[in-house]
């Protein structure tokens, strides 16, 4: 998507509405929606990737040394990585400003 | 496939079909659900999607989720859709216009657009056996839209449509059966699964597109908003379903039923239900009344499948 969303007229869709660009929704910030943000405790992570298995936006990445954190662009902070961490090593802490 | 399995999620297909940036609530596990099933079926896929929370999430205009070709159809007709991509490639690599090749054809659904309004629709494709996947995704009440009742919702659940009060106790039918529906057209495979438990769901949606001939898994998938809960409790309310027997994980391969997890103690019902806020009015007698019938539901199952082994 060359333009912002709000910049597009009618005439430039494809006929027919269709989207020709694949999976572009990531162009859009869902990170702006979060109350709260999931911290990860680095040293008690035990890389297990559970967290990376159940959040529903696909937003956790695995960091260069091997332990799993929120790609903070798209978490819209609900917690289950925090609730179903086996070893509690994620907090949700709430944004501030 | 308890705690225990999702240690190995490293085995896990890594790359997203279904990308970050859809706009579901926080904690919505249908999106997780859709995630999980993304994962397990891959590139070559063809999906059709009914009018419904992961249609509206997924696709607002310029923007699509979806790494795979989608094609957005009316609430009714998304089992007929995919019937028609099915024949149509089939007879376009008959004809040597298209590389043959193996490719998975996945019609999407809401509870309502499975239950209530594509029913019709979804019956003709099982009946006709076209090599396609239908996935329901059960929340349990047509959450999109404001939380109105569909005929998945369970028994006694307060939705905007089937309110609790003085004079109601909500929802006063009982939920559809679909699984059981789908096995009554005798197609190849039935399953039902939850994203709860995402290593038996995927295994589930790859043994269904695996199946020659029409199959069918229904998911399912705990709203936050719809079901009243904390958003990190998504997960934990579907292993309680799970656990307390209120939807019993199994797969029925060929009429042949298998239970895929059977809980270690079956959980009391208070369990499932007291944390929720679409059922915090019901009394004692009527946990009661929905404990007998959840259990008769459950024994069933567990016959079933004890007389194959």
């Amino acid at each position: 998507m060359a333009k912002p969303m709000e910049k597009i007229t009618w005439q430039e869709l494809e006929a027919g509405s269709v989207v020709t660009e694949i999976g572009n929704a990531r162009e859009y910030e869902t990170g702006s929606w979060r109350s709260e943000r999931p911290v990860v405790e680095a040293s008690q992570c035990i890389k297990c990737g559970v967290c990376w298995l159940f959040c529903p936006d696909a937003c956790i990445v695995r960091a260069s040394d091997g332990h799993f954190e929120a790609d903070l662009t798209y978490c819209k902070g609900c917690g289950i990585c925090a609730k179903e961490c086996p070893v509690g090593c994620i907090t949700m802490i709430a944004e501030e400003g | 496939m308890d705690k225990f399995s999702v240690f190995s999620s490293r085995l896990v297909e890594k790359s997203e079909n279904f990308t970050s940036g859809h706009r579901a609530c926080q904690g919505c596990a249908e999106a997780l659900a859709v995630r999980h099933v993304m994962k397990a079926l891959g590139r070559d896929t063809i999906v059709a999607m009914s009018t419904g929370c992961m249609e509206i999430i997924s696709s607002p205009l310029p923007l699509t989720s979806w790494r795979v070709p989608w094609i957005h159809n009316a609430f009714e007709n998304s089992a007929a859709v995919i019937s028609g991509c099915e024949s149509g490639i089939k007879a376009m690599m008959r004809k040597g216009k298209i590389p043959a090749k193996k490719i998975n054809f996945v019609a999407m659904g809401g509870d309502g657009a499975t239950a209530d309004i594509g029913m019709g629709a979804l019956s003709g494709a099982l009946e006709r056996g076209h090599d396609m996947v239908y996935i329901c995704y059960d929340n349990e009440a047509y959450m999109n839209t404001g939380i109105q009742r569909s005929s998945s919702t369970p028994y006694g659940a307060s939705t905007t449509t089937s309110p609790a009060g003085k004079a109601s106790i909500g929802q006063h039918t009982q939920k559809k059966n679909m699984a059981q529906i789908a096995v009554a057209h005798n197609i190849p495979y039935v399953a039902t699964a939850c994203s709860s438990f995402p290593f038996d769901l995927m295994e589930k949606v790859k043994s269904a597109a695996e199946t020659p001939g029409a199959a069918y898994v229904h998911v399912l998938s705990v709203c936050p908003t719809g079901w009243r809960i904390p958003t990190q409790d998504a997960i934990k309310y579907g292993r309680l379903a799970v656990d307390s027997c209120v939807f019993p994980l199994y797969e029925v391969i060929e009429g042949k039923y298998r239970l895929s997890y059977k809980p270690y103690k079956k959980l009391a019902l208070t369990e499932y239900l007291k944390g929720q806020g679409r059922f915090r009015h019901l009394t004692d007698k009527e946990i009661q009344l929905i404990q007998q019938r959840v259990d008769k539901d459950y024994e069933r199952i567990l016959r079933l499948s004890e007389e194959e082994e």
